[in-house]
């Protein structure tokens, strides 16, 4: 890993090792440095100045909530907005618990879109009717609950480290 | 006296987030919103009748005219409403006439 300018290069290595990381972040040094064949303090090294450098903001547990007992419904919701509150419209809902991820596009009409988690469609409905709707500059909201979810993923894809700088 | 201050109460503008809020089903928002009786009586007229559907059926708007305008009878009235199961807008119809007679009755309490 290298600064250069101010901003963070890094080579093919260390994206590997946040490749296996994303895999198992519970992988020792030791086990990293052999599956990648490299000494375990040049591992350590590298994980440490990723880490410094804020590359890696935090490890946490991904959870199956299914398997916890945990009932409860995924949606995505639309939300047009007026142009001019868009930003506050995304800062005020990613200020919510029930929701997980919030982004915003450009298509036709700007919209946001944002992941809501609720434990029933009682509740989801409530949430949005109460503390999406209201907010100054909503135009209308479009929201599909999700049914099937057939991958989620978030680690470094083969398209980030093999790429040729 | 007491008819006055619950009439002002019922017909009174409510803040923005305790407005009613009208969706087509579980998190579509129209982007129509009625923050008192008298826009809510308005909207009747206009808002797709899926929308009015929705609500009746769920029992929101006599939620929200009971719990949040204080207005007992005419969530009574509304709930009442229901029991013909009217769709459409035959239901635009008889809720508009529901709300629009009770509306003008309470404006003549507020004189």
């Amino acid at each position: 890993m290298k600064i250069k300018d101010g901003a963070v290069i890094l080579d093919e290595l260390d994206w590997k090792i946040l490749q296996a990381l994303q895999e198992n972040a519970k992988w020792t040094y030791k086990e990293i440095g052999r599956l990648l064949g490299v000494a375990h303090s040049t591992i350590y090294d590298r994980i440490g100045k990723m880490e410094k450098s804020g590359v890696i903001k935090r490890y946490t547990a991904i959870l199956d909530l299914e398997k916890a007992g945990v009932k409860y419904v995924t949606a995505i919701m639309t939300i047009f907005t007026d142009p001019k509150e868009s930003e506050n419209v995304a800062k005020r809902l990613s200020e919510l618990e029930e929701v997980l991820e919030v982004s915003t596009s450009l298509s036709e009409e700007l919209m946001i879109l944002a992941k809501v988690v609720a434990e029933d469609q009682e509740k989801l409905h409530s949430f949005i009717a109460q503390s999406v709707a209201p907010l100054q500059g909503v135009l209308r909201i479009r929201t599909s609950i999700v049914t099937r979810k057939y991958k989620e993923e978030e680690g470094v894809k083969n398209f980030v480290w093999s790429r040729e700088d | 006296m007491v008819i006055t201050s619950s009439t002002s109460r019922i017909l009174r503008k409510v803040p923005r987030e305790n407005a009613f809020y009208f969706f087509t089903s579980i998190g579509n928002y129209t982007g129509e919103s009625a923050p008192s009786l008298e826009v809510f009586l308005e909207k009747i007229k206009e808002i797709d009748a899926k929308s009015l559907e929705f609500h009746l059926y769920r029992g929101d708007f006599e939620r929200w005219i009971a719990g949040t305008l204080g207005d007992d009878e005419l969530a009574g009235n509304i709930r009442d409403l229901k029991t013909m199961t009217p769709m459409g807008d035959a239901l635009r119809d008889q809720l508009y006439f529901v709300v629009s007679k009770r509306y003008s009755k309470l404006r003549e309490y507020a004189r």
